[in-house]
């Protein structure tokens, strides 16, 4: 717990909205920098003891996740439809975001990623543009994160990874039967598998234990604390400065502007629903790539009409997808895929967008199970299977132990028509507007998908899969993966923030999660998250030793 | 496992967060009478819920105790859904009587009929919510009521522990050989 309290009427050097992936990183910087800090997070402060190995309260019900019963959400295809009350995103919502439930893959972006614009070229009907930063202006970064949180894998394994500074603080994890499938048969086809990067401990780790392998981590909170959300490594290095408090149940219903232009602060609503302004030199909102979309849009002025930091008109616009296509094999022995973590082998030969394909687009392909049991017996078997009697229950007797997944982690191109907007017909339980999604595919994500989907059926074959099926390309799935909506750039009029993560138009106003995305790199954000965040808080704390932030 | 990692497995629970799971694991696995649904009702749709997991040559969805699963959700975490139920049973119940109409309930029927029955109402919204809840029942955590004697997990070879050891797999097992590890 905090150990540290301030007045919410005394101004504190930084305010950061969301204790999440990035969050939770600017508060262990700031704070060891000597800054008084206070974090807001919208849901409870949870911890190793509050988690169970509960399918129904954490998959079926959103146990770690925001509830569209009092947040509602609306989606539509575009503009043109009615938006329909749909969980169209989900996201971590308790102190440690998303990292305390995400299935823990930490992939470093490749120096193509940063670059695509220039070296693909336009892209029609895309926003597709380079960033405004290199994967060298990353990397030190990256490596803070990997040594910072405590990463698993093996550098070098993967011939098409960008140079990295250091290897990997941890060995890989142990290899299931589906990566040992995996790793053979991409061979036989020429590829590359390496051992898949992951937030999850393979060693003890400073005070925390190695993963126990009992395979509740995508969806779950790690009883070990063998997983590395910032719940468990950063924050409670934050809280231990003396300077950082974390107050959880506070969510954020407007961002401050003085008559300066400068932010003041927010106003949240604490758990007992009551207003309190709390009063910052400076705000960096970290509440994901929609709530802070959100959040800056209900934060109007007259400085600001159109939302706080919106003199661009992209806030809430470019909103990138999780997208990726999903087949199945079905093997004459047990793999048992239950136990241990989900992923452990991955290929990214068919990362880099090649013209030659005739689109634009790219992807990396993991071997992994993300099943749990009633989940598996509702969505994992054949389409062509029966679903219910006695040969429904046959199969589920022996595919539950036998099969294993192919997931893509493919491109999704930035659209302006693509948003995060208010819903002018819906409020949640705060009185706040409801987040309304529009979203649909590029052409070319659609021929993207549909040619990885082909790639990962013939690493089925090869794998000696007796029966493989897969799920349509366009099933559609809630995204969890959050980008693009606060694009990062430097010129103002094509973007929100800049290569720093801070607003253009505000000064002291900083945006960093996957908002700032310029691109979608093949999923797995949160490596990219956390380097951003640390690099945006290096600049903090050399703004505001500068003066610039008071 | 060694002691060590044991001894703080118990340690990072408490002995009374332990004990509390254990009693209401006990509470809800034990169930006999129903909080929400009516005697009735629950036999027509335990009839349902045994078609879709029959008792053949192994358990099905009434050794799971899915029926008392059911009411127990429809008393928590999805009483928002009692009307779907209420609903949903009286279109079945038409569709029996259109179908058998000498019948006087879904329980009487016999398997075949039962079966006959279930075709006809496997593509509606009812059967989806239906199903789900008796996948949720058989194979969910035993605290909610279902799953009794974890037959479920039991018959899809689920094992429910907090840790394991590598190997997992027969291929990973081989391989491990294979690298004379």
């Amino acid at each position: 717990m905090s150990s540290v309290t301030y007045r919410p009427s005394d101004a504190v050097d930084f305010l950061i909205i969301g204790a999440g992936a990035s969050g939770g990183v600017v508060a262990k910087e700031l704070s060891i920098a000597g800054f008084s800090v206070v974090v807001l997070e919208q849901g409870p402060y949870l911890h190793e003891n509050d988690y169970r190995h509960d399918e129904i309260k954490y998959t079926y019900l959103p146990g770690l996740t925001n509830d569209p019963k009092v947040q509602p959400i609306t989606y539509r295809k575009n503009e043109n439809e009615p938006a329909k009350p749909l969980k169209a995103i989900e996201y971590g919502r308790q102190v440690g975001g998303g990292s305390v439930h995400f299935t823990a893959n930490y992939w470093r972006f490749h120096e193509s990623d940063f670059r695509e614009r220039s070296t693909f070229g336009d892209v029609p009907g895309s926003t597709l543009a380079d960033w405004p930063i290199t994967y060298q202006d990353l990397e030190p970064y990256y490596t803070k994160a990997e040594y910072d949180l405590g990463i698993s894998g093996l550098a070098g394994a993967n011939p098409f990874e960008a140079p990295r500074s250091k290897p990997y603080p941890l060995p890989p994890m142990p290899v299931k039967s589906s990566g040992v499938l995996f790793e053979r048969a991409t061979r036989k086809l020429g590829l590359h598998p390496f051992p898949a990067p992951v937030a999850i401990l393979s060693r003890q780790y400073g005070d925390r234990p190695a993963c126990t392998h009992c395979g509740f981590c995508e969806s779950f909170g790690c009883e070990m604390r063998s997983k590395s959300s910032t719940l468990v490594s950063v924050i409670p290095i934050a809280e231990k400065t003396g300077r950082c408090e974390i107050r959880p149940n506070s969510y954020v219903r407007k961002i401050e502007l003085d008559s300066n232009g400068r932010v003041a602060g927010a106003v949240y609503f604490d758990a007992q629903r009551r207003e309190i302004l709390q009063r910052a030199k400076t705000v960096v909102l970290c509440a994901n790539g929609v709530e802070s979309a959100k959040l800056l849009l209900i934060s109007k002025s007259s400085r600001f009409p159109n939302g706080l930091a919106n003199s661009s008109g992209l806030v809430g616009r470019n909103l990138m997808w999780d997208t990726g296509t999903l087949a199945q094999g079905l093997f004459e022995h047990p793999l048992n895929e239950y136990k241990g973590i989900q992923v452990t082998r991955v290929i990214h030969d068919y990362y880099q967008a090649d013209p030659k394909r005739g689109f634009y687009g790219g992807a990396g392909i993991d071997a992994r199970f993300d099943f749990y049991p009633a989940s598996f017996a509702l969505f994992g078997l054949p389409p062509d299977a029966p679903k219910w009697g006695s040969e429904y229950k046959k199969m589920l007797a022996e595919y539950f132990t036998h099969s294993m997944s192919l997931l893509a982690h493919d491109s999704s191109l930035a659209m302006e028509r693509n948003t995060v907007t208010l819903d002018p017909d819906l409020r949640d339980a705060w009185g706040l507007p409801g987040v309304r999604i529009t979203f649909d595919y590029h052409p070319d994500d659609v021929a993207n998908l549909k040619w990885v989907l082909a790639r990962q059926i013939e690493i089925l074959e090869a794998a000696g899969a007796k029966k493989l099926w897969a799920q349509p390309w366009d099933a559609f799935s809630p995204s969890r993966h959050l980008m693009g909506t606060c694009r990062m750039g430097n010129d103002p009029k094509t973007s929100v923030v800049n290569r720093y993560s801070r607003a253009h138009n505000v000064p002291n106003l900083f945006i960093v999660d996957g908002s700032n995305f310029v691109t979608a790199g093949r999923q797995q954000p949160t490596a990219t998250i956390q380097a951003l965040a640390y690099r945006a808080a290096d600049h903090m704390t050399g703004a505001a030793k500068r003066g610039e932030l008071s | 496992m060694d002691a060590t990692r044991r001894h703080w497995l118990l340690g990072s629970l408490g002995f009374a967060a332990w004990t509390e799971i254990a009693s209401a694991w006990q509470e809800a696995q034990s169930a006999t009478t129903y909080k929400t649904l009516t005697p009735a009702d629950a036999a027509e749709i335990d009839a349902l819920a045994a078609t879709i997991l029959p008792s053949d040559d192994t358990p099905g969805a009434r050794e799971a105790g899915v029926i008392f699963f059911i009411d127990r959700a429809l008393t928590t975490f999805d009483s928002d859904k009692r009307d779907a139920y209420r609903e949903g049973m009286l279109a079945v119940q038409r569709t029996r009587a259109s179908i058998f109409p000498d019948s006087a309930s879904i329980a009487a029927l016999t398997p075949e009929q039962q079966m006959e029955l279930m075709r006809a109402i496997e593509k509606t919204e009812f059967f989806e919510l239906l199903r789900t809840h008796v996948m949720l029942g058989f194979l969910g955590p035993p605290s909610y009521g279902g799953n009794r004697d974890q037959v479920g997990w039991k018959l899809i070879g689920f094992e429910h522990r907090m840790a394991f050891t590598p190997p997992f797999g027969f291929y990973d097992a081989a391989a491990m050989k294979e690298d004379g590890k």
